[in-house]
C-alpha cells in the first residue's frame, strides 16, 4: 500500500505588506511521510510552526515552496499547486482536520454540525444523524445539548463536536490540532479512545498534543518542528 | 458531480469610456459551487455581477454557459428573447433592494407564481399549491400569501425575493449583496436559509458582497477585485485566512473583532 502523505521540502513565509512588506519565514525545508495505521505528532515549541504545517496540509495556508503529496481517489496529487476545486475534493474525501476551534454557524444544531461531513459526501441525512448521535452520546455531551447551535456551549462542549465532526468521516487521513486541549481527563481518555480506532482502521494520523500524558498514549513518532526552523525574522 | 463546468467567462471587460468598470476577468463555475466576489464599492464586483447576467454588455471577452440540453451557448451572442427565458428559467438574480427584484404592487403568491407562469404553468391550484410551499420554505407563514410585499419587512420582503427566484429550480443564482441593509440578526437568518437552499438544492451561485463574513459562510471560493481587478482569487477559507495581495490583507485586517 501506498504512503497516504508525503511532504518533501515544503517552504512558508509570510509577508506582511501593511508593515512595509516584511517577510515572516515560518518553517522552511518541512520533510517526512505518514503511514496508514500511524499516528505522527509534530513536536516542538510554540511558533515553531506546527499548526501552519497542519494549515498547509488542510490546503488552508498557502505553500511557497515544495511538494504535499497525497494518494486521493487512486491517483496522486500534489496539494501544494492543486486548484481549488481539486482542495475541495481532497477535505471531502481524504483529507479530516479537527480544528482546535469550532466555527458555528448561527441556527445549525450540534447534531447536524457533525452529522455534515457525511451529509456531504453522499450519505443519508438519518443514518449520518444516528452516526452523530452515538459520537456525541460516546464524547459525553449531554442529549439536551444535541438540538442547540453549538455557539453558546463552553469551550469543552464545543470541542466535543468539533471532535464528532473530525471523527465522524472515514477520511484516510486525518489532522488533528490539538482536539483534547480543553477536555477533561475523562473526555481526553475518549479521545484517546478514538484515535486508537483510527489506527486500528489504518487511517494516518498527524497530530498536535500539548498534553504530555495524551501524547504518549497516542503517539508513535514525535516529528521535531524546530528542525525546519526559517530562522530568525529577516527585516 | 459532473466535471463540465455550468458558466466559463474568459477575459471579460467593461470600459465605460475611458473608465474601467471591470478587466480582464476569467471565472470557470461548476455545478454546485459558491462563488464570493469580494472588494469595497467602486471595485467593479456589480459591474462584472451584471455583465455575466448579461443586464449589461461586455466591451470584450467571452462568456459561454452549459444549457440545461448540455450544448454550450455563447452568452453575448444569444438574443434578447432567448437571454430573457434563461434569467427567467435557469438563472435567478437577487437583488440587494427586494423592490427592485419584486413587484410591489401585486400579491406575495402572485410574486412567486408569476415566474412558473412564465415557464408555461397555467394550473391555478398548482401553482398556488407551489407558491405555498415556496413561502414557507423561506419561512414565511401561509397566511401571508396573499398580502402585497409591500406590507413585508425588510427582511420578509428579501426571503420573498429568493422565493420567487428559486421557484423555478434554476441552476445558477446571482446574488448583488443579499444581505446588505439587513439587521444584523435579521442578517444571519437569511444567511443560514441561503446556506440551506443552495446546499439543499445544489445551486451554483455568484455572490457579490463587501462582507467577508457572508463571504466565509455561504462561499467555497472567493475573488477578490480592486479597481476592476481580480487582485486574489482561490479557497475562501484560504484566502481570508492567508492572504497573500496587500489589498487582500488590507481588507482581512479591517474586520472589526466582536
Amino acid at each position: 500500500m501506498a504512503t497516504p502523505l508525503v511532504v518533501s521540502d515544503v517552504a512558508k513565509s509570510f509577508t506582511m505588506h501593511l508593515r512595509d512588506g516584511v517577510t515572516l519565514p515560518v518553517v522552511t525545508g518541512v520533510s517526512f511521510s505518514i503511514r496508514a495505521g500511524e499516528c505522527a505528532v509534530l513536536g516542538g515549541p510554540s511558533g515553531a510552526g506546527k499548526s501552519s504545517i497542519l494549515k498547509m496540509l488542510y490546503g488552508n495556508y498557502a505553500v511557497d515552496e515544495g511538494q504535499i503529496i497525497v494518494q486521493h481517489g487512486g491517483g496522486l496529487i500534489d496539494l501544494a499547486s492543486a486548484n481549488p476545486r481539486t482542495v475541495l475534493a481532497v477535505r471531502r474525501q481524504t483529507i479530516g482536520y479537527v480544528s482546535q476551534f469550532l466555527r458555528t454557524v448561527p441556527r445549525v444544531s450540534a447534531l447536524d454540525v457533525v452529522a455534515e461531513p457525511l451529509v456531504e459526501r453522499g450519505e443519508d441525512r438519518e443514518s449520518a444523524r444516528a452516526k452523530a448521535r452515538s459520537l456525541l452520546a460516546q464524547l459525553n455531551l449531554p442529549e439536551k445539548l444535541w438540538a442547540l447551535p453549538p455557539a453558546t456551549f463552553s469551550g469543552g462542549e464545543q470541542q466535543r463536536v468539533n471532535i464528532a465532526r473530525g471523527f465522524i468521516t472515514d477520511h484516510p487521513i486525518l489532522l488533528l490540532d490539538e482536539p483534547t486541549a480543553s477536555l477533561d481527563a475523562k473526555n481526553r481518555d475518549v479521545v484517546v479512545e478514538l484515535i486508537a480506532a483510527k489506527k486500528a482502521a489504518g487511517v494516518a494520523l498527524l497530530g498536535i498534543f500539548h498534553d504530555l500524558d495524551v501524547r504518549d498514549a497516542v503517539a508513535d513518532r514525535v516529528i521535531d518542528v524546530t528542525a525546519f526552523a526559517a530562522g530568525k525574522i529577516a527585516a | 458531480m459532473t466535471d463540465e463546468p455550468l458558466l466559463r467567462v474568459s477575459a471579460l471587460s467593461k470600459f465605460y469610456g475611458s473608465r474601467v468598470g471591470c478587466e480582464n476577468v476569467s471565472i470557470d463555475l461548476w455545478p454546485g459551487e459558491v462563488l464570493a466576489v469580494v472588494g469595497e464599492s467602486g471595485s467593479g464586483k456589480t459591474t462584472l455581477l451584471n455583465c455575466l447576467s448579461t443586464r449589461l454588455l461586455p466591451s470584450s471577452g467571452t462568456a459561454s454557459y452549459r444549457m440545461r440540453d448540455g450544448q454550450w451557448r455563447e452568452l453575448y451572442r444569444m438574443s434578447e428573447a432567448e437571454r430573457r427565458f434563461l434569467m427567467r428559467t435557469d438563472w435567478g438574480f437577487v437583488h440587494q433592494n427586494p423592490a427592485d427584484g419584486l413587484r410591489m404592487a401585486v400579491s406575495a403568491g402572485a410574486n412567486v407564481g408569476e415566474r412558473l407562469m412564465a415557464v408555461g404553468d397555467r394550473h391555478y391550484g398548482r401553482i398556488r399549491a407551489t407558491a405555498v410551499d415556496w413561502l414557507s420554505r423561506v419561512e414565511i407563514d401561509e397566511d401571508r400569501i396573499d398580502d402585497e410585499p409591500r406590507a413585508f419587512s425588510g427582511g420578509m420582503r428579501q426571503r420573498l425575493q429568493i422565493a420567487r427566484n428559486l421557484v423555478t429550480g434554476p441552476r445558477l443564482v446571482f446574488m448583488d449583496e443579499p444581505t446588505g441593509g439587513l439587521d444584523v440578526s435579521v442578517q444571519a437568518r437569511l444567511l443560514d436559509l441561503l446556506r440551506g437552499l443552495v446546499t439543499d438544492l445544489g445551486l451554483a451561485a455568484i455572490v457579490v458582497t463587501h462582507d467577508l463574513a457572508v463571504a466565509r459562510l455561504l462561499s467555497q471560493r472567493m475573488m477578490v477585485m480592486k479597481d476592476g481587478r481580480v487582485v486574489e482569487s482561490g479557497l475562501t477559507d484560504r484566502v481570508l485566512d492567508d492572504p497573500r495581495a496587500p489589498y487582500t490583507q488590507l481588507l482581512v485586517s479591517s474586520i472589526l473583532q466582536v
